[in-house]
């Protein structure tokens, strides 16, 4: 009984997920085309989220380069810790820190603002005013991740190997001139493109979850609070565990894409 | 214009049931309601009003009967095509529902702008149009958390009536509001239905309102109309569950839920089982 329930709740939310997606997907192209809602969206997904990923991205790279630096001074490979700075960085952690802190910033808010629609009656009302909600509310959303987490992550690259370079040049005494050349000398735009591939999937996964947490919430107040938490979790785990695979994927595409 | 029942039916009910879990809300339930005619349904809290209302508008599909809107069966839509049908209805729901992110003459024209061509001052005259209508001239800049409940209320009735739809349904309109404001909105819904121009359905269970605006009365208990009349006669009706209804009696056919089951309590199982569904 308990282990049916324990299997049944996440198949049905991974439908709910699939199901959510595919009308997303049915509904973009169709008219009218809500430019401004989408821009709105990008601002408050992206524009809004520019401080908060600063900051985790500094310190990110900074304590990336402090540890690379006490690890790799036991080969005496100090002169490789700008690669991994750099390399670690942009392929993978931030993508997934990104990810995770926007899980937190924008899917919970997601999963409230339409968590809240439902409870007091506002997508009924949206339908009944001849719009589909998964239109009006979820196709903008959506998009809004997909593109703006890439753009956020981009920064966060940058960000964060300013941090490392202060960290290894200023606390660590590293020369400068040999740290950058460093930085840049294994790394290419495909190590670049993974991570931004990443990123954008990583935003489909939190606007796709926080719509359908708050889209299929029930039970008032209470019902808000808990899509609001599930949709961070539930996006946490998600990134989390595809980025498993999605390395896998892009380890397996990198010989056939850079020849 | 045709009178009484030769008009066409433009909406109507047959063998509708709905059942959530366990509970039965809808059993069978016929309703005919004619073009242009305001159609009030009464019933205790909890009886099936707003699902019964949510069926005419496709918010929730019956598991049994069906749905026909000028001939056309609603579950045979899919949802595209059920979404381009609403646009024939207008419907003012029972908090008002207004979106919270918007002002209310962004929320008041939010069907013209999306689903006509008018032009950005066509829309602003008409939003204007329909706010003097409900007495809430120069409120178009307010944001919905500014209003009180009875100004929320009538902002979602202009919002309804916006794009001059065929088929009004209001949601418990006059529950809560003070006897001036029911006038009000009482006399809105008239202006709407006399002269046979919009078909209205009301469900409520305040007498007083019922009375003014019904070309006909329903009362709906355990899951069917069981008794249907035009005022005047709805209040001689010899029906025991109509008189205690209309009394406000505590004893009664109503309230033995050995008699009337579904009629009365308990209510909190199908407040209950409404919000399990969305």
């Amino acid at each position: 009984m308990n282990l049916a329930r324990s299997i049944e709740r996440p198949v049905e939310e991974l439908g709910r997920f699939f199901e959510i997606f595919w009308r997303v997907l049915l509904w973009t192209p169709r008219r009218p085309y809500d430019v401004r809602q989408l821009l709105r969206q990008m601002v408050r997904v992206g524009v809004d989220s520019v401080p908060v990923i600063l900051l985790t991205a500094m310190f990110t790279g900074a304590v990336l380069a402090l540890q690379s630096f006490a690890v790799l001074a036991r080969f005496n490979a100090e002169g490789f810790v700008g690669s991994l700075v750099a390399l670690s960085l942009v392929l993978e952690l931030s993508p997934v820190i990104g990810g995770l802190i926007i899980a937190g910033r924008v899917g919970s808010s997601m999963g409230a603002e339409i968590g809240t629609m439902r409870v007091t009656e506002q997508i009924d009302a949206l339908e009944v005013m001849a719009t589909d909600p998964v239109h009006y509310l979820m196709v903008p959303r959506v998009w809004a991740m997909v593109v703006m987490l890439p753009m956020l992550v981009l920064l966060g690259d940058a960000i964060g190997m300013l941090g490392g370079y202060l960290v290894s040049v200023v606390l660590m005494g590293a020369n400068p001139v040999v740290y950058l050349e460093s930085t840049f000398r294994y790394m290419d735009l495909w190590d670049l493109t993974q991570g931004l591939i990443k990123a954008g999937f990583f935003g489909l996964l939190v606007g796709v979850i926080g719509c359908q947490r708050g889209y299929f919430t029930t039970g008032g107040a209470e019902g808000v609070g808990r899509s609001t938490t599930q949709a961070v979790v539930a996006a946490s785990i998600a990134i989390l565990i595809s980025d498993f695979f999605l390395t896998k994927l892009m380890t397996w595409l990198t010989p056939l894409v850079t020849g | 214009m045709m009178e009484g029942n030769e008009r066409p039916v433009e909406v109507s009910l047959q063998g509708v049931s709905k059942r959530f879990g366990d509970l039965v809300v809808l059993d069978g339930l016929d309703l005919d309601v004619h073009a242009g005619e305001s159609m009030v349904v009464i019933g205790g809290s909890g009886t099936g009003k707003s699902v019964m209302l949510k069926h005419v508008i496709g918010l929730m599909r019956p598991d049994a009967g069906r749905v026909l809107v000028d001939g056309v069966d609603l579950c045979e839509l899919g949802n595209r095509e059920l979404t381009r049908f609403r646009r024939r209805f207008g419907m003012a729901f029972q908090e008002g529902a207004l979106f919270d992110s918007m002002t209310v003459a962004d929320n008041v024209g939010f069907s013209l702008r999306r689903l006509t061509d008018m032009s950005g001052a066509q829309v602003r005259e008409r939003v204007e149009e329909c706010l003097r209508s409900v007495r809430l001239e120069g409120t178009g800049d307010k944001m919905p958390a500014e209003l009180s409940g009875g100004m929320r209320r009538r902002v979602g009735f202009a919002r309804a009536i916006a794009h001059e739809p065929e088929i009004l349904l209001f949601d418990e309109p006059t529950t809560g509001l003070d006897p001036v404001i029911t006038a009000l909105v009482d006399e809105v819904i008239l202006d709407l239905t006399t002269g046979n121009r919009t078909t209205a359905i009301t469900i409520t269970h305040d007498m007083a309102s019922a009375f003014r605006i019904a070309d006909r009365i329903g009362l709906l208990c355990g899951g069917r109309i069981v008794a249907m009349a035009p005022p005047e006669e709805f209040r001689n009706l010899d029906d025991a569950r109509v008189q205690q209804f209309i009394n406000g009696a505590a004893e009664g056919p109503l309230t033995d839920p050995r008699e009337t089951p579904g009629c009365g309590p308990p209510m909190d199982a199908v407040l209950a089982a409404e919000e399990r569904t969305p």
